[in-house]
């Protein structure tokens, strides 16, 4: 239910072209190649364990990186959960290539685990929002409102990025004259499930069950925003959120895989991650 | 009996060793890790235990009360809908949990078609424990009426006419003679609605949502401890395949001294 599997097949053209060229030339037309230590061809495919909140941008990328020439005849096999999720699926031997964390702390436990190569790479931003349904029954319309007793408040537990980053924000929020102390616990105790990952709060909201979520302002998507309604969080009051990335110890393609995340730190990866509400680099 | 063959005894092995390496795996890594006694002072895990007793034998209590009346009707009345109120009755039973879930959103979720009204009248079922009890029946009271159905429809008919001739009550009659006969099947169908409905993860964790104490049961607690505390999903999981056997060996007692007396009660008519 958690998890979804898009794969992004290698178009037909291309699959023809390298046919027709020969092993050879496709070697000496990727400038990337001489950075493999080996000179054994590495698999066509990357799997890519990502967060919940990249599935649109990462599955939009997955379509195009195949097009490209530092992607072309790739295979890419996603698979989107709670980064706290994948995490764990990696420790327990999920086979990947990248693995792709909603913040900082689960990709720390993977690193000292010693499932990560190198250094991972922060490439993009995030931040805050409360999310309502459309219909606002609760009458929310400011951040003060969500510690009015009996509001129904979805959030996820604090293993998983968006819980952590509520949590960041809420504790700020307490420590801030405008809502004073306690008003964390406040917030919390209107807490009525602890969802899967960030797309299950959006789902219960959008569905109208729950009146409130924290969720990634990269989750109102066009597809989502004629359901629901908004209310911005200050930047005084925002966690740091940030996305991570990085090649696995175990990756089949590690240099295929690099490649990848060059794409996305790249114009084109960048310019795609922006389109779907994240906060790129430069 | 004749040996069975070599390629027949490696197919079973396999079958025997898919059922039984996972369970001894699992039971093995809790008990090395020292899971079960960590998790037996946890209060994630207790509070999962405690939710998921009280809501199972809820929602077993809701089939026995209201399923038997339906399971009896099924078994000995011919009305119109009939074969539609059957064909409802099995489909829980090969439904996807996931599509119980979302049935159950539309249904019973504050916009659902019975939510909303129910809502208007400031009932919300959504995030508490009457979600879980409800997503449970959903999926486990089939389990008991089709076992109860098929129990009551094995009753020898001339046995309830002539505790009527004697002046039994209809209700005595059931009581006194077409529960006892049928009790091998009920209990089989109580038991295999009553672990459903402890095992349900699907339709709960979308309907129900999942929250410590007040919807996280067993089921949920184990995917929820998955990312932050394996201990606590072995403990948990060990304690549920220790539930599940001791019913399973329950059941067979049970079933035994039934079947026994059975014998007995018909040697004595006999004699």
């Amino acid at each position: 239910m958690k998890i979804m599997r898009r794969t992004a097949l290698m178009s037909l053209p291309f699959g023809l072209a390298a046919c027709g060229s020969g092993g050879s030339s496709t070697v000496s037309s990727r400038p990337a190649a001489s950075l493999s230590p080996a000179a054994t061809p590495e698999p066509k495919e990357l799997v890519i364990l990502a967060a919940s909140s990249l599935t649109d941008a990462f599955t939009e990328m997955a379509d195009d990186f195949p097009r490209r020439p530092e992607g072309a005849g790739l295979k890419l096999t996603l698979s989107f959960g709670a980064s706290s999720q994948l995490r764990v699926q990696l420790e327990q031997g999920a086979p990947a290539d990248i693995f792709e964390s909603a913040d900082d702390a689960q990709m720390q436990l993977a690193v000292r685990a010693g499932l990560m190569q190198v250094t991972p790479t922060v490439f993009a931003r995030n931040r805050l929002v409360v999310v309502l349904p459309r219909e606002n029954r609760a009458g929310l319309a400011t951040l003060s409102d969500l510690a009015k007793p009996g509001v129904k408040l979805v959030t996820t537990a604090r293993d998983v990025p968006v819980g952590n980053y509520t949590h960041q924000t809420l504790a700020k929020m307490a420590a801030d004259p405008q809502y004073g102390i306690g008003f964390d616990q406040k917030v919390l105790a209107n807490v009525v499930s602890e969802e899967a990952n960030v797309r299950q709060i959006v789902t219960k909201v959008q569905l109208g069950e729950a009146d409130a979520g924290f969720v990634y302002a990269s989750e109102i998507s066009p597809r989502v925003a004629p359901d629901v309604r908004t209310i911005e969080i200050p930047e005084r009051l925002q966690a740091a959120a940030e996305h991570v990335m990085g090649v696995t110890r175990t990756a089949r393609a590690p240099v295929t895989a690099r490649r990848l995340i060059d794409y996305v730190l790249g114009p084109v990866g960048q310019a795609t991650l922006k389109r779907h509400g994240f906060i790129t680099l430069a | 009996m004749r040996a069975l063959g070599p390629a027949a005894v490696l197919a079973a092995s396999l079958v025997v060793l898919l059922l039984a390496v996972p369970l001894v795996a699992l039971v093995w890594r809790t008990l090395e890790s020292g899971a079960l006694a960590q998790g037996a002072g946890s209060a994630v895990v207790l509070q999962a235990l405690q939710l998921s007793l009280a809501t199972s034998f809820g929602s077993l209590a809701l089939a026995l009360l209201l399923g038997t009346p339906l399971a009896f009707g099924l078994a000995r009345f011919s009305f119109p809908g009939r074969g539609v109120i059957e064909a409802l009755v099995e489909v829980p039973v090969v439904l996807p949990p996931a599509v119980a879930g979302i049935a159950l959103l539309m249904a019973f979720g504050r916009r659902g078609l019975m939510g909303a009204p129910l809502a208007e009248l400031g009932i919300s079922v959504a995030f508490t424990p009457w979600a879980v009890v409800l997503a449970q029946c959903f999926v486990a009271v089939p389990f008991y009426v089709r076992a109860a159905r098929t129990g009551f429809a094995g009753v020898d008919r001339d046995l309830e006419g002539a505790a009527r001739v004697d002046g039994a009550t209809p209700l005595g009659v059931f009581r006194h003679v077409t529960a006892p006969l049928a009790f091998p099947s009920l209990l089989a169908g109580a038991v295999l609605c009553w672990a459903r409905a402890l095992g349900e993860f699907g339709a709960t964790i979308m309907f129900a949502g999942s929250f410590r104490g007040r919807t996280q049961t067993m089921p949920l607690a184990i995917y929820a401890a998955l990312e932050s505390d394996l201990g606590a999903a072995l403990a948990l999981s060990t304690a549920l395949v220790i539930i599940s056997v001791l019913t399973l060996a329950l059941v067979r007692y049970v079933a035994r001294g039934w079947e026994a007396q059975a014998i007995i009660g018909r040697e004595d008519a006999r004699g």
